[in-house]
C-alpha cells in the first residue's frame, strides 16, 4: 500500500470553542502515541498543536485543524497538522513570529513557540483572507 | 466545563489538577483561588500538576498570575509535580515561569512552605 500524497488523514477537527482546542490535543496526543514518538517529542507537538489551535480560535475567529501521518523522500514518517482559518490575516508575517509580539492578552509566544517545538513550520497569510500554518514534527 | 476543587489543609490550599485544562477552566482557578485565599486566610497554595501532560502558554501565565496574585495576599505558590516532558517542552517553548516556585513533589513543596511561613 501506497501512502497518498497529502499523507494518511487522522483527524480533521473543526475549532470553533476552547472545547475544540483541548479536542485537537487529544487527537494529536493519540495521533502522535500511536505514530511512535518518544515522550518528550509527544509533548512538544501537542504543546504546539495546542498554541496554534488557539490562534485559530481567538485571532482566525475559528477554523479548522487537520492532522494527518506523512511520510518523507526519506521514508522519515511523522505528523502533520494543518490549521485554517477565515480570519482578518496577519499583516506583518515576520513580526507576528517575533517573541513577545502580540495583538492579544497573551505573551506572544504562540506562534514563536510553536515554531521552536516543531522540525518544519511555514505561515501562508493574506490580510482580509484568513491564515493557514501548516507545522511538521519527524519520528526520531 | 469542570471546575477545579480547592482543598484547605491548614494554612495552606491544594489544588491538584487532574483534567484536561481548556482557558475557560484556568481563568475561573485564578478567581476562585483569589477568593478562597482571602475566605480561608491561607498563607500558602501548592498547585499539583504531577497529573497535567501538557503547560502552554497560556496555563504557564496562569501560573505566574496566580502566583502574583496571592502574594498580594499575603500568600506564597509553589507549583509541584512537573512532569520532566513538560519542563523540556516549556524551556523550548521560551516560558520562564516568572516569580513562580516549584518543588519536585507535593511533599517537598509543603515543606518549601512551611518553612518559608515559619521563617516570617
Amino acid at each position: 500500500m501506497t501512502t497518498p500524497p497529502g499523507g494518511e488523514p487522522v483527524g480533521d477537527v473543526p475549532v470553533v470553542s476552547n472545547d475544540d482546542v483541548v479536542r485537537v490535543r487529544q487527537i494529536v496526543r493519540s495521533a502522535a502515541d500511536s505514530a511512535g514518538f518518544s515522550l518528550v517529542d509527544q509533548t512538544k507537538i501537542v504543546t504546539a498543536a495546542g498554541e496554534l489551535a488557539r490562534n485559530t480560535l481567538v485571532h482566525g475567529g475559528g477554523g479548522t485543524a487537520v492532522i494527518e501521518r506523512s511520510v518523507n523522500d526519506r521514508r522519515k514518517a511523522g505528523l502533520r497538522i494543518v490549521f485554517t482559518d477565515r480570519g482578518p490575516g496577519i499583516p506583518d508575517v515576520e513580526q507576528a513570529l517575533t517573541d513577545g509580539w502580540s495583538t492579544g492578552n497573551g505573551l506572544g509566544l504562540g506562534l514563536s513557540g510553536a515554531r521552536r517545538l516543531v522540525d518544519e513550520f511555514t505561515l501562508e497569510s493574506a490580510v482580509g483572507e484568513g491564515t493557514t500554518v501548516t507545522v511538521v514534527k519527524w519520528i526520531r | 466545563m469542570r471546575q477545579i476543587p480547592i482543598l484547605k489543609i491548614g494554612e495552606l490550599l491544594l489544588v491538584s489538577i487532574q483534567i484536561d485544562l481548556q482557558d475557560q477552566t484556568v481563568v475561573a482557578l485564578q478567581e476562585d483561588l483569589a477568593e478562597e485565599i482571602v475566605r480561608t486566610g491561607a498563607r500558602g497554595v501548592i498547585i499539583d500538576i504531577s497529573a497535567v501532560d501538557i503547560v502552554d502558554s497560556f496555563i504557564g501565565r496562569m501560573f505566574s498570575t496566580i502566583a502574583a496574585m496571592s502574594r498580594l495576599m499575603d500568600a506564597e505558590t509553589v507549583v509541584v509535580g512537573m512532569r520532566p516532558a513538560v519542563a523540556i517542552t516549556l524551556v523550548e517553548l521560551g516560558l520562564s515561569l516568572d516569580g513562580v516556585r516549584t518543588a519536585l513533589d507535593l511533599e517537598q513543596g509543603m515543606r518549601l512552605l512551611e518553612s518559608s511561613l515559619g521563617e516570617r
